[in-house]
């Protein structure tokens, strides 16, 4: 074709949003569903807060999954990392003797120092990621029964556990929404500014309001909803940071860039002088990382360390990441839509149960939701051919 | 099985090709083309680079397939329509690319005969196997029972040199009846002998009724064994002659079109002192132990001076920049210096930092992310101009982008439209603008025109003049000997794995080169 014209540029912005949108629609079409199998409890706020709880961890592992996935990898031992750094904590709050402080920072060096082993093997070894993490998982469900001893290690410290369990003051909720929103519109405006004065063109100021608008209202419901039963849950909180970092890791800074880079075209990205082993490094310490936040969470939430914590929740986090638009080529995608992609598949763990449909059931829609969502990524790929 | 199916031989036609056009996005790579072989004929297929010979041999060999372009395909008065290489071959067109393709690993035999194995049942026989491969390599002249230099059926491709590979591609196409062999470029890494031992080959061939389709810009080889030459220039035929009815100037003359010199906006460059030097630069192969990929290679680049980097295919120039840039993982030892300042280069980090930019000859592997924007691929190794302690400015990414895209004149909508939208063209301008947002001292532009239009070839041209004039280093890899002729003030000729020589461009031409290069004239 003769260059692009921008007709076609415009129906390609459109078909992303789409994309997005049939998203949220189809979770929209999941609440209905559930709501109604379930003559209505599925969407009362103490269900709704209960679902947010659920898909924290999830979702904190997406976003360490969307990175690596991005990047043109997978990180198949995220889930019994999670339960191995959970084990640990556990048993040196309980056996050991470790107060909190020391047990977290614990945790979290562990998950950088997993990452960074697994990401130098795979960066500089040449070793596939899927074989490294693969065999990582086994040596993590291994070490995890070894170190808390097949028993359950419990109970844990107070201030710990608050971690997991706890809610927020009614008060504290909606301070947070209004920073949030604060920064919303702040955003809105200063991204405004900046565009006038490099004199690129500028959307409406009554579609920018229209749009912050609708998310400060998205904020306000969730906020409304969570206080109409105990408040916002501390996990939630967590979860919701970190995924706003990390978009913003992705999106704004020169490393988020590299790793879009890596994961479209390794050697092009070589051979732009990007170093591709430390990216992808620091990419595996990121995603272990996010396995000791998601450890934390979990074990603080059971109050113990457990054997089965954590045990194909690699699976969840691979699915949300896909669910959420972000393709197992690598290169595309975002980390905020991974987000999505935990909720659609907390939405199904929850509803499921809430119906009562028997765990072998749930184990096969949640496979099958996976290889669609795959299917899905691929096909709308073919078609852009 | 190994019988060529006779035809009519002399004057009859086996193949007709009528009318063919191919559009790609942006370019119209074949308009209506004829093609007419005689049977049991050699037929030369002359052109410049993207001339079109290698469109019209992927719509021929089903590569695209029937109803991906225009124009009819008729073999023994047929036609045919075929949806792939297979249909192709089942007919008895073997096409036999520039880039063999041969599995390293396996033997001989198994690749003579890779999905085509004589078998019962799924069962492979690996005795008939072997000793049919034996028949073939009689055949092309290379039977390890004939002469000392002939092959075992039983030896790994990775072990036989590019010529002999050669002659077990031809030996693989006869394994499947072929009746119309297509050979593109087949002697760009041959040596002289093996180019010999080849046209032997051709002409047995050809006295066995099998035609040929040789596909070639060296016209030395076209005039000695040829039968007939069609000339493509523009993806447009340009006409069909008997050899014996033509000179080469005549093909030359056909091929170009144009005089010369309205082709390459040549400028007279004034040459200062010396800039970039390499000293003793030896590349160690990384698959072979104990061989060498480039052998102490040393040689001084002034400022000013457009330096054209000429050889054979396999030659080593690749591997030799792409080592001097950090990107080719293999030993090397050797120095390089720019502006008497001595460099330590690990990896295109390093070279970046130092000013050297290597713009690679596959823009696809190598050189774009296809999937990211304009801006995005502009900016990729220029990041740290555009942010502070890691945080990207991108109204300031936008604005460097669109300083590119004007200076180019690189034909998009946005900087945010994808690269992979963008016609080959408009992808090469991006690539280069990468390269020149680095402001570099040294650029090395490795087939800066391959496989893209004239208009956008001579733009690029321009901007090397203007990059010298600014006194950037310009080194220009190419295989295309006119750009080479066109637009260096220098040529270095390599031969394999080794520097030949360094030609003035007064005393240069394509033959001189031609000879330099295969080691015929020492210099």
């Amino acid at each position: 074709m003769t260059g692009m014209d921008t007709e076609k540029g415009k129906s390609k912005g459109v078909t992303f949003n789409f994309r997005q949108y049939a998203m949220i629609l189809a979770l929209i079409i999941l609440f209905i569903l559930f709501t109604s199998l379930t003559k209505g409890s599925f969407i009362q706020t103490r269900n709704l807060s209960n679902l947010a709880r659920q898909m924290a961890i999830t979702g904190v592992l997406a976003t360490g999954m969307a990175m690596v996935i991005i990047s043109g990898n997978i990180d198949l031992s995220v889930g019994t990392l999670l339960g191995f750094i959970g084990g640990i904590g556990a048993a040196g709050m309980v056996w050991w003797g470790w107060d909190m402080y020391t047990t977290i920072l614990i945790q979290l060096a562990l998950g950088l120092v997993v990452g960074l082993i697994q990401g130098s093997i795979i960066a500089y070894l040449r070793m596939p990621a899927f074989i490294t993490t693969l065999g990582a998982q086994l040596i993590f469900r291994g070490a995890t029964l070894g170190v808390i001893k097949g028993t359950t290690v419990a109970p844990l410290h107070k201030g710990y556990v608050f971690l997991g369990q706890a809610y927020v003051t009614e008060l504290m909720g909606w301070i947070l929404a209004a920073i949030a929103i604060g920064f919303l519109f702040y955003s809105m405006f200063s991204k405004r500014k900046s565009n006038m004065k490099y004199k690129f063109e500028v959307n409406s100021l009554s579609f920018d309001l229209m749009r912050s608008s609708m998310f400060a209202a998205l904020i306000i419901g969730f906020v409304w909803i969570m206080n109409d039963y105990r408040g916002v849950p501390v996990p939630v909180i967590l979860m919701l940071a970190l995924t706003i970092i990390f978009t913003f890791v992705a999106e704004r800074l020169t490393f988020g860039r590299s790793v879009y880079a890596i994961g479209g075209n390794r050697e092009a990205a070589k051979y732009a002088g990007i170093n591709v082993e430390w990216i992808t490094i620091i990419v595996f310490m990121l995603s272990g990382l996010m396995s000791a936040v998601a450890g934390i969470i979990m074990s603080a939430r059971l109050n113990a360390g457990a054997p089965q914590a954590g045990l194909q929740m690699e699976t969840d986090a691979i699915a949300a990441a896909v669910i959420g638009g972000i393709s197992m080529t690598g290169g595309i995608g975002r980390v905020s839509g991974a987000l999505i992609g935990a909720v659609v598949m907390a939405t199904l763990d929850n509803g499921m149960s809430m119906m009562n449909i028997q765990a072998f059931w749930q184990f096969i829609v949640k496979g099958a939701v996976l290889i669609a969502a795959v299917w899905f990524d691929i096909s709308s790929k073919n078609k852009q051919k | 099985m190994m019988e060529a199916v006779a035809c009519p031989v002399g004057e009859a036609t086996i193949l007709r090709m009528e009318g063919i056009t191919k559009v790609f996005p942006g370019v119209k790579a074949l308009e209506n083309v004829d093609l007419s072989v005689r049977c049991g004929t050699i037929h030369a297929i002359c052109g410049e680079n993207g001339a079109g010979k290698s469109t019209l041999i992927k719509v021929l060999s089903g590569i695209y397939a029937h109803g991906t372009y225009d124009g009819k395909i008729i073999l023994d008065g047929q036609e045919k329509m075929f949806a792939s290489t297979h249909d192709a071959e089942k007919a008895g067109i073997v096409c036999i690319h520039q880039e063999l393709a041969l599995v390293p690993e396996m033997s001989v035999a198994e690749n003579i005969f890779l999905g085509n194995q004589p078998n019962r049942a799924g069962l492979i026989n690996f005795d008939q196997m072997i000793r049919q491969a034996g028949d073939l390599l009689e055949k092309v002249g290379i039977n390890s029972q004939g002469a000392s230099s002939g092959v075992n059926p039983n030896t790994k491709i990775i072990n036989l040199g590019v010529g002999k590979q050669q002659l077990v591609e031809i030996a693989k196409a006869l394994a499947k009846d072929a009746r119309l062999l297509i050979l593109d470029e087949p002697t760009s890494a041959l040596t002289e002998n093996e180019v010999d031992v080849l046209m032997d080959i051709l002409d047995n061939l050809r006295k066995k009724n099998i035609t040929c389709i040789y596909i070639s810009h060296k016209l030395d080889e076209v005039m000695r064994i040829a039968d007939d030459v069609t000339i493509l220039r523009d993806g447009q035929t340009i006409g069909s002659r008997r050899i014996s009815d033509i000179s080469k100037a005549d093909i030359v003359r056909m091929m170009v079109g144009r005089e010369l010199t309205n082709f390459f906006p040549r400028e007279p460059h004034s040459v200062g002192e010396v800039a970039f030097e390499v000293k003793n630069y030896t590349i160690h192969n990384p698959w072979v132990s104990g061989k060498k990929l480039v052998n102490d290679v040393s040689f001084k680049i002034h400022r000013g001076e457009i330096v054209g980097i000429s050889g054979l295919m396999g030659s080593g120039r690749t591997e030799l920049f792409s080592s001097i840039y950090g990107a080719f993982e293999a030993r090397s030892e050797g120095e390089v210096y720019l502006n008497g300042k001595k460099l330590s280069i690990k990896s295109p980090d390093d070279a970046i930092k130092h000013g050297i930019y290597y713009l690679t000859e596959d823009r696809k592997r190598f050189g774009l992310v296809l999937g990211m924007s304009i801006l995005e691929n502009t900016t990729l190794s220029s990041l740290s101009k555009v942010s502070k302690l890691g945080l990207l400015d991108i109204n300031k990414e936008r604005t460097a982008t669109q300083k590119y895209i004007n200076f180019l004149r690189t034909k998009t909508p946005s900087p945010l439209v994808k690269v992979k939208n963008l016609s080959g063209g408009n992808q090469q301008k991006v690539a280069i603008g990468k390269a020149l947002m680095t402001e570099p001292k040294v650029l090395i532009l490795d087939e800066p025109t391959r496989g893209i239009d004239v208009g956008a070839k001579y733009e690029i041209y321009k901007i090397m003049n203007q990059l010298v004039e600014q006194g950037v280093v310009v080194i220009m890899i190419s295989s295309d000997l006119e750009e080479v002729l066109g637009m260096s003030d220098r040529v270095l000729v390599f031969g394999i794995g080794e520097l030949r020589g360094s030609l003035d461009i007064s005393e240069a031409d394509q033959e001189m080169i031609m000879n330099v290069a295969t080691g015929v004239k020492k210099l």
